[in-house]
């Protein structure tokens, strides 16, 4: 924004007049631009197109009919396991689950290197057992445990784990962005847990059995829970909605070599984790209409397909206008400034929904648990938030409320645990 | 991790397939290493699975695990050190006056040929009485099992805090 279009001035003339004249126009142009395929689909809504027309990359068979409901989508399988032991921890490359926990601890006054490593002993030893089924050692409620429906428990350490072990930190604290809004509550913490399942009864259990063991050693510092489609609404790997409505995470990275593992160093096989939780003013979202949100997105809603293109996962052509001359994708949509050409430095986003209930006046608290894992924050996430923080229309209508930067070591196997090559 | 003296202990069952040295005398300063003998005739089918310790400042504790026979003979229990405690028992929770209590279990724990026999809050345990000092959790304590006739069991218990195994310890309990 430095060219001095303020952001204020580009949103109100623009997309914050959602509907108005202007911006109809620019839309619809960009909306015909696009072919057959387009009819500006402002009586839609509910008509349920997504999934169709082959959105590649997924497994094609979801929902196929908006009416129907389930459909082509298997069955929750709630022995379903996945590993835990391995070069990477479990979590960040596994097909995300419908449920998730995050959970942040501070150590408390005192707690050093010596105690951390009991911590992370007892803690992997949690996580080995539960994600596979087994009950945690000392489990009061071991029934709870056979139903791990793909858990995952992964650990993520903040700066402050690294100074209470006296080690150096992989990790820079973010640049502060113009945009933030940020909560202490939401912010910071010393070790990560992040505890995701098929099912919520499976969830809460892990937690509590892993809180349990963490709190000789730590305080809770914040708890965040989230959600997205359930396994049995929605084939695993589609891309989900968030509650905005958009399909949310289509561009990310396929070489998780090049764009996620940390390839040298003590994380070698690790990798980052920033975790922003991003409000969303679900009232004023209320007011932009279908052709605005499409326009301020640079997608459209039903198929998630760019405005330039047919289908979720074809490439967006920034470079095309419409016959006013103007971008199809405007400079400001979403995507164009989230865009990073190069996949090797592209962030791996695994967001998750959080509703958290309702005003007395009706007011919801909603939004995105923004899971971004990348090989260098400095190098894939600075850049993408510095470019949406200048400009994005999205901004209207989103806040960063909470942030937070975890080292994710890498895996560990069956003699080992979580950390042991960093502390 | 936790059940790594296990697995050890499985190799040495298996003789050399593991490569573990055959010694017969427990290696000192190995803390984390089970030191049961394969070569025992009686207790070598013996081993414990997920011990842990209850974490205390200081004073009773008790600690808990499964013990597993793989032999074709049973094998009892008769008693239990630990550096610990100068006293260790072990006990049984049974009800008395209308409240369980829990007392030195006469005879030891008998685990059955190819059989189990649990130890866990509310029921069969090893009691540790006089800890001075704190077994914080995730510190990992060993202890010594006697066994009837046959090698000792060694292995190291996990601290773990945990909220239950407050039954009331009666130690004139007659029997």
């Amino acid at each position: 924004m430095a060219a001095g279009i303020s952001r204020r001035g580009l949103l109100t003339g623009g997309a914050a007049v959602a509907g108005g004249a202007a911006m109809t126009v620019l839309a619809t142009a960009a909306a015909q631009e696009a072919g057959p395929a387009g009819g500006v689909p402002a009586a839609s809504g509910t008509s349920g197109t997504s999934g169709t027309s082959g959105t590649s990359g997924t497994s094609g068979t979801s929902a196929t009919s908006g009416g129907s409901g389930v459909s082509g989508a298997s069955a929750v399988d709630a022995s379903a396991v996945e590993p835990f032991h391995g070069r990477h921890q479990a979590g960040v490359a596994t097909t995300p689950q419908a449920h998730a926990v995050f959970v942040a601890f501070d150590l408390r006054p005192g707690t050093g290197k010596e105690a951390v490593v009991r911590l992370m002993h007892l803690l992997t030893d949690d996580a080995r057992r539960l994600t596979q089924g087994r009950p945690a050692l000392a489990d009061t409620e071991p029934e709870l445990a056979v139903a791990p429906a793909r858990l995952t428990v992964t650990f993520g350490f903040g700066p402050g784990l690294f100074a209470a072990a006296k080690t150096t930190s992989p990790l820079a604290p973010l640049p502060s962005f113009t945009t933030d809004k940020l909560d202490k509550r939401w912010g910071g913490g010393d070790l990560l847990v992040q505890i995701c399942a098929d099912d919520p009864i499976t969830v809460s259990h892990a937690l509590r059995m892993i809180v349990k063991d963490a709190r000789s050693f730590t305080r809770v510092r914040w708890t965040q829970r989230g959600f997205r489609r359930s396994a049995h609404a929605q084939a695993p790997g589609t891309t989900q909605r968030n509650l905005m409505g958009q399909l949310d995470g289509t561009v990310n990275p396929t070489d998780l070599d090049r764009a996620v593992w940390i390839t040298d160093g003590p994380l070698r096989g690790g990798t980052t984790l920033v975790l922003r939780r991003i409000r969303m003013n679900l009232e004023s979202w209320d007011a932009a209409d279908r052709v605005a949100r499409e326009f301020t997105i640079g997608r459209r809603l039903d198929t998630g397909a760019p405005l330039t293109g047919r289908a979720e996962h074809d490439e967006p052509d920034f470079a095309r206008l419409n016959r006013l001359g103007f971008p199809v994708i405007s400079e400001y949509a979403h995507i164009r400034r989230a865009r990073t050409e190069d996949p090797g430095s592209r962030i791996l986003r695994r967001p998750y929904n959080y509703d958290e209930g309702l005003t007395e006046a009706g007011t919801s608290d909603s939004g995105l648990i923004f899971a971004s894992y990348q090989a260098d924050i400095g190098r894939q996430f600075v850049p993408v938030q510095r470019r949406l923080a200048e400009g994005d229309l999205l901004n209207e209508w989103v806040t960063t409320i909470g942030s937070a930067v975890f080292a994710i070591p890498p895996g560990c196997g069956p003699d080992g645990w979580i950390g042991d090559r960093l502390l | 991790m936790f059940p790594r003296h296990v697995l050890a202990f499985g190799c040495l069952l298996a003789l050399t397939a593991c490569g573990v040295q055959q010694s017969s005398t427990p290696a000192a300063g190995a803390p984390a290493q089970v030191t049961a003998q394969a070569t025992a005739p009686a207790g070598a089918g013996l081993s414990i699975t997920d011990p842990w310790v209850k974490t205390t400042k200081k004073g009773m504790t008790a600690a808990f695990g499964v013990l597993v026979n793989d032999s074709d003979t049973e094998v009892t229990v008769v008693s239990a050190t630990s550096s610990l405690s100068p006293t260790v028992e072990l006990h049984e929770v049974v009800e008395s006056g209308g409240k369980m209590v829990m007392r030195a279990k006469e005879g030891g724990f008998v685990v059955p040929a190819h059989g189990t026999h649990p130890l866990e809050p509310g029921g069969d345990h090893i009691m540790l009485m006089g800890v001075t000092e704190e077994v914080k959790p995730g510190a990992r304590i060993p202890f010594t099992l006697t066994v009837k006739d046959g090698q000792p069991l060694e292995f190291t218990a996990v601290g773990k805090d945990f909220a239950g195994g407050k039954e009331d310890y009666q130690p004139g309990m007659d029997h």
